[in-house]
């Protein structure tokens, strides 16, 4: 069977984020990108499935602009047999991203779809759960687990939920969104990274897919949260009591 | 005399790591007159720490080898305050010892008997920063770490880097002449210290401060307080150049087969990767190994690899693609000749901290045994790992040895750790590591300093007149010898 992985480029994990100062937006000049975390656990997961011999081909799929390239190339270092990089430099949002994958999936037939369960600079949660309904396939979000059946007909999906741990049994073809304790991405190292670069990476744009990729959603500011002021140490009860009462006004 | 071959003119084995019988000097002893000026100096009693449990992280060192029995430590926060100290100690002819962050490897940051211990904690003070210049300067007490989180928001950083950065100040840096993992691209504390406010043992304060990257007026005073331990001045205040903060850092691990693998890689990554370069380090398999069953935090990289070699090269640069083309095209030229067998590259900036994360985690994994017998040596790179393997065959099973290092500087890390210390161990290890050093013609200490460990060793590195000299300094500087007595330099016997 074939798998997609969706992945995106963003800050780094890592990196400070800074507020531009007219609040339209994050500052991301200057500032270091690599593949979203979740991605990372997606693409580890569609290459142990190559490894276990239940995938026979494994596609990253990243959606933006030149640069996202790079972030493919760490996919295919990873084990992806190819890339496709959907090329745009509009602000693409959850649902558009969504009808771009289903397209991209009417051409390459894959059973399984992974992507992140959220991209960490938007935090949106959608488009595993959008794409699974717009193409009417199973879904299963938040996979701390992911299990093929022999037959390769269903898939054995654990969630982590607020309520503990959910398995559920999916028929595929399914989407599925990773979670953080699915599994450890592996390293790129040197015989993998110069393989990477003879693989092929396909080149396509929204309106090839025949997908309308302007924004539903405008966004209005953007802003830090309230800076922290330092905490006090107190000499004593009374202080405490004084300070609830007066300052903080708690009491 | 040379120190060369003629191991045999030294009159004391030095015995680095067993107690050494050590008499306390003539000095006097606190008494409550003492400890009411320091207060009425201090102004607050807090700051004039007196009880026994408030005095333990003073008297004991980071490796817990070292325990002082200092009855007094205070903690000023000027420059003036410091001075008065000391004229007061000279006065009376109190011992004293100046203590940073207290992360010294050899026992120089802790009294031996009960000298008064002085604090720079709360010397913590940044002066003032020009950004265009690149000069920052601040008081003594000031946090590595700190000062370099700082410099980050006016786009610069501080030249020198370790693993004891959050809690290390930058006054025991400049005392121990700090390398770090970075000496290979920003230099010794003797190039980046631009100036020096210093508090001598009389009390007298020099001001050899001014920032200027170019003065060549006398003799250049601030040079014999870097990597003096302490024992010529107390370092109050200090002018650093710091370098502009790279735009672009990438780091990569790779594997050896072997040593001389290992040194093959190196002439590579200074021929290929040139000006961004920025670190160089290697460890053996033992030391990963180590580090990676001590921490679970701690994962190899090339996992399932079994060579006995891994090196962390860093490159620092102002282009990212630029720099990445170049990493890229030295690492695959390097494994086609065979210098290395396989390499990572880190992908993002999590990757690149775990990566330094397995080399900091070694020193880190060696702490956590009983006996530790650490060595700092400064050897010739090509005999650099015959020196491990001839200490781990006199070892045997006695102990469990490992080499890692700043190799791009040419200095080797020697650990040898057991469940606890023994003069048979110790037998085993020394002096026959400081007489090989000596004979190599390097040095027994590359960047730890002397401190109280290794008091009795510089003449496998420094000749006899050359010692004769620096007693004469340190005469000039401490008539008394109250400052960090018993450390670095023999004593006079």
């Amino acid at each position: 069977m074939r798998v997609v992985v969706g992945i995106k480029r963003v800050i780094d994990y890592a990196a400070k984020i800074r507020v531009k100062p007219d609040g339209s937006g994050v500052d991301t000049a200057n500032v270091k990108m690599s593949m979203n975390p979740f991605c990372e656990i997606a693409v580890e997961e569609a290459v142990r499935l190559k490894e276990k011999g239940l995938a026979k081909e494994v596609i990253a799929v990243s959606m933006g602009p030149q640069a996202s390239q790079d972030t493919i190339r760490t996919a295919l270092a990873m084990g992806a047999d190819r890339g496709v990089h959907v090329l745009t430099d509009a602000k693409l949002q959850p649902l558009s991203i969504a009808k771009l994958f289903k397209s991209i999936v009417q051409r390459e037939d894959p059973k399984i779809v992974l992507l992140g369960k959220q991209a960490i600079d938007d935090d949106c949660n959608q488009t595993g759960q959008m794409l699974a309904a717009i193409m009417d396939w199973s879904q299963g979000t938040f996979a701390s687990q992911v299990a093929v059946a022999d037959c390769q007909e269903r898939v054995s999906v654990t969630r982590e939920v607020d309520g503990g741990l959910e398995t559920l049994s999916l028929k595929l073809p399914a989407v599925i969104t990773t979670d953080l304790r699915l599994n450890e991405p592996r390293y790129a190292t040197l015989p993998n990274i110069m393989k990477a670069k003879k693989k092929k990476i396909e080149k396509l744009t929204p309106e090839e897919l025949g997908v309308d990729v302007s924004s539903q959603i405008e966004v209005l500011s953007v802003r830090e949260p309230q800076a922290r002021v330092g905490g006090k140490v107190l000499e004593s009860v009374d202080e405490l009591v004084d300070k609830l009462k007066n300052e903080a006004g708690v009491l | 005399m040379s120190a060369r071959g003629s191991v045999a003119s030294l009159a004391r084995r030095c015995l680095a790591t067993t107690a050494r019988p050590v008499v306390r000097g003539d000095f006097s002893e606190i008494t409550a007159g003492d400890l009411e000026t320091f207060t009425s100096i201090l102004g607050d009693p807090k700051h004039v720490v007196t009880d026994a449990d408030d005095l333990l992280p003073f008297n004991r060192d980071w490796m817990n080898k070292y325990e002082g029995k200092s009855r007094l430590a205070l903690r000023p926060k000027t420059t003036e305050e410091v001075s008065r100290i000391m004229r007061h100690c000279s006065e009376r002819n109190l011992a004293v010892v100046p203590q940073g962050g207290n992360t010294g490897l050899v026992g120089g940051s802790v009294p031996v008997f009960d000298e008064v211990v002085v604090s720079m904690a709360r010397m913590d003070e940044i002066r003032s920063i020009d950004p265009l210049a690149g000069v920052m300067v601040c008081q003594a007490g000031c946090i590595l770490q700190h000062l370099d989180e700082t410099l980050a928001r006016e786009g610069l950083m501080m030249p020198l880097d370790l693993g004891a950065k959050g809690s290390c100040h930058i006054g025991g840096n400049i005392s121990t002449n700090a390398g770090g993992i970075r000496y290979l691209r920003y230099g010794s504390l003797h190039g980046s210290v631009l100036g020096l406010e210093v508090v001598l043992a009389s009390g007298e304060i020099l001001d050899v401060l001014k920032p200027l990257r170019k003065d060549t007026t006398g003799y250049d005073l601030k040079q014999l307080f870097i990597g003096a331990e302490g024992t010529l001045g107390l370092v109050t205040a200090a002018a650093i150049h710091c370098p502009p903060r790279p735009k672009a850092k990438n780091a990569t691990f790779l594997s050896c087969d072997s040593f001389p693998r290992v040194l093959e890689t190196f002439r590579r990554a200074k021929a290929d990767l040139g000006e961004i370069l920025s670190a160089f380090e290697f460890l053996d398999k033992e030391s990963l190994d180590l580090a990676t069953r001590t921490f679970a935090d701690v994962k190899n990289p090339l996992e399932g690899s079994s060579d006995g070699f891994y090196v962390l090269i860093e490159t620092s640069g102002s282009d990212e693609a630029h720099d990445a083309e170049k990493l890229q095209s030295f690492l695959e030229s390097s494994l086609e000749a065979g210098a290395i067998t396989n390499g990572a590259v880190a992908q993002d900036v999590t990757q690149f901290r775990a990566f330094w994360r397995v080399r900091e985690g070694v020193p880190e994994a060696l702490n956590t045994h009983g006996a530790m017998y650490k060595y700092d040596l400064s050897v010739p790179q090509a005999q650099m790992y015959d020196l491990v393997e001839e200490t781990r065959d006199r070892v045997g099973g006695m102990a469990y040895t490992v080499g890692y290092g700043h190799l791009g500087d040419g200095n080797l890390h020697l650990n040898c750790v057991a469940d606890a210390y023994s003069d048979e161990l110790s037998s085993r290890i020394e002096p026959f590591v400081y007489e090989r050093t000596a004979e190599l013609g390097g040095s027994v200490s590359a960047e730890h300093g002397l401190g109280q460990m290794k008091a009795s060793c510089i003449g496998y590195t420094k000749s006899d007149s050359a010692v004769e000299m620096m007693k004469l300094v340190k005469r000039t500087f401490d008539p008394k010898g109250i400052l960090n007595p018993y450390k670095v330099l023999p004593s006079s016997n």
